[in-house]
């Protein structure tokens, strides 16, 4: 049976940062807008929105009655920060089921400019066992990780702080970065203490930001503006809500979704080119890492060693500079996506362009290490 | 922040009132259940009976919050934990007692009730005494 296949042709950010000029709903049209313009397609060609926020009952419907969309299809799914690699994925099945020809994914939040992130919610249904204790949301969670990986393994605060370290270099390349002072591990080090064992440095920077993605059948590849992303894999997962409910605070839910996607693709870690790994703190790209099978549990810290992941090492890593030093609005996921497809397009000079990348992974976390979405993008 | 008990978890912070850990125990598989709900995660039977637990248990993980939020501001730092109850559940909570050492992974811990701003919350602090090492079970998956 012929599949029908499902590529990115257009992506765009809204200006990110600090946004006062922009709302949560005229950040996601603008990026709309752009992605579409990008791709040569019209708004009136797109079937489907996605999106994914607390900014409203009905996201979708809120966002598309903005827009002035009529739909085919539609799928509200929120994952936390990982809901757009899930949206890829659906759209790229609802592509191959011939539901749709065109989905749009957009994001966009205002946390940075409304300082809302911190607002308290009332402790109740799952959570009147958590919130009461007052521990910090969700740094807390990913420091329990972290404290528990440095028992098991002897993962060290140096080797956290490498990650940090490793996205502001390529984060100095990134003209949009919200942090473009380099830092050295010290740095890391001798930043305020937030959770033990994450410093400040181990954590990313709330900004506002908005992005948007353009996916489109392979009947459209024909008519669109630029060169196609192929969506060649893709799987998703959820593990639990509540920290507590993890089974193990080492193992993420990529252990299931990136072998899965891998398959689908029908490649192997080893070919990968360019990874855009979720970083929320630093725990998550050691964990992620170690959970997808680039490394051994345990090993990330030598997987990354050496500048690995910097600009110019083996193994490109985050190569906007990440949640931790590009932007992190909230619900960073959508960035990833955007990211893996100018690389794959060759959009950059080098350094910042990774030479020759034909195959990227792009892997989504959300919640407390609740959620794990990978999509595999290649142009081959 | 006041839990806000319902149908599922009142008997629980019943409990707690009264100084005790109660937890549910599914009577298909017979396994301890945390938190209380009203079908088995593990087996998907019921029905699930209370139970008053030992309240002992060992660190799992655990993190120093130097930095809280709101009402919880002028509590940092304080101590959160994930501990393993012998029972074979796991629940989040706060250690206390622990002195400057702190606590670490593996420790004893034992249940006490604290206030926690305006809660009366199940916290933790290391086991008093000598105590026969005991490997705690591995949670259910």
């Amino acid at each position: 049976m012929t599949t029908r296949r499902a590529a990115i042709v257009g992506v765009a950010e809204s200006d990110v940062g600090k946004t006062p000029h922009l709302t949560v709903l005229s950040q996601q049209a603008l990026a709309a807008q752009a992605a579409l313009a990008e791709a040569g397609l019209t708004r009136d060609s797109v079937d489907v929105l996605f999106t994914a926020g607390a900014w409203s009952w009905a996201p979708t419907m809120t966002l598309a009655e903005y827009l002035g969309l009529q739909l085919t299809y539609t799928d509200s799914t929120n994952i936390g920060g990982s809901s757009f690699e899930a949206h890829a994925g659906h759209a790229a099945a609802a592509i191959e089921a011939g539901l749709i020809d065109v989905a749009l994914i957009t994001y966009g939040s205002t946390q940075r400019t409304s300082r809302s992130r911190n607002s308290p919610r009332p402790a109740e249904l799952t959570a009147q066992f958590e919130r009461p204790y007052g521990m910090p949301m969700p740094v807390g969670a990913y420091a329990l990780a972290a404290m528990r990986h440095m028992h098991d393994y002897g993962t060290t605060s140096e080797d956290l702080a490498q990650v940090a370290v490793a996205a502001r270099q390529w984060a100095r390349l990134n003209p949009r970065a919200y942090y473009r002072d380099p830092i050295t591990v010290e740095d890391v080090l001798a930043s305020e203490m937030i959770c033990e064992p994450l410093h400040k440095l181990d954590c990313c920077p709330v900004t506002d930001g908005g992005g948007a993605v353009v996916i489109a059948a392979e009947d459209r590849w024909p008519d669109v503006a630029t060169q196609p992303v192929k969506i060649l894999g893709h799987a998703e997962t959820h593990t639990h809500d509540t920290i507590a409910s993890m089974p193990d605070l080492t193992v993420t839910g990529a252990a299931q979704t990136g072998p899965a996607a891998l398959r689908m693709a029908d490649v192997t870690v080893d070919d990968i080119d360019v990874a855009e790994i979720y970083d929320s703190f630093t725990i998550t790209v050691l964990l992620t890492l170690e959970s997808l099978g680039f490394c051994k549990p345990g090993e990330a810290r030598d997987f990354i060693a050496g500048g690995r992941i910097a600009p110019g090492g083996e193994f490109p890593l985050n190569t906007s500079g990440g949640g931790l030093s590009y932007t992190h609005p909230g619900m960073y996921g959508i960035f990833l996506l955007i990211e893996a497809v100018r690389q794959l397009r060759g959009d950059f000079a080098w350094p910042r362009q990774v030479p020759d990348a034909e195959l990227a992974l792009v892997h989504g976390t959300g919640g407390v290490l609740s959620s794990a979405a990978t999509v595999i993008l290649g142009t081959v | 922040m006041k839990p806000v008990p319902d149908a599922d978890t009142k008997p629980y912070w019943d409990g707690i009132a009264d100084g005790e850990l109660r937890l549910q125990r599914c009577e298909a598989c017979g396994q301890a259940v945390f938190y209380p709900r009203a079908v088995c995660p593990h087996c998907f039977g019921r029905p699930l009976r209370w139970f008053t637990a030992a309240g002992t248990g060992q660190v799992y993980s655990y993190t120093v919050a130097h930095r809280a939020y709101g009402e919880f501001a002028d509590q940092a730092p304080f101590t959160v934990a994930l501990v393993d109850l012998d029972e074979g559940v796991r629940m989040l909570t706060r250690i206390v007692g622990a002195g400057s050492d702190g606590i670490a992974i593996g420790a004893r811990v034992q249940m006490t009730v604290e206030q926690i701003g305006d809660a009366d919350l199940p916290c933790f602090r290391p086991a008093e005494g000598p105590h026969t090492p005991q490997e705690a079970p591995e949670p259910a998956k």
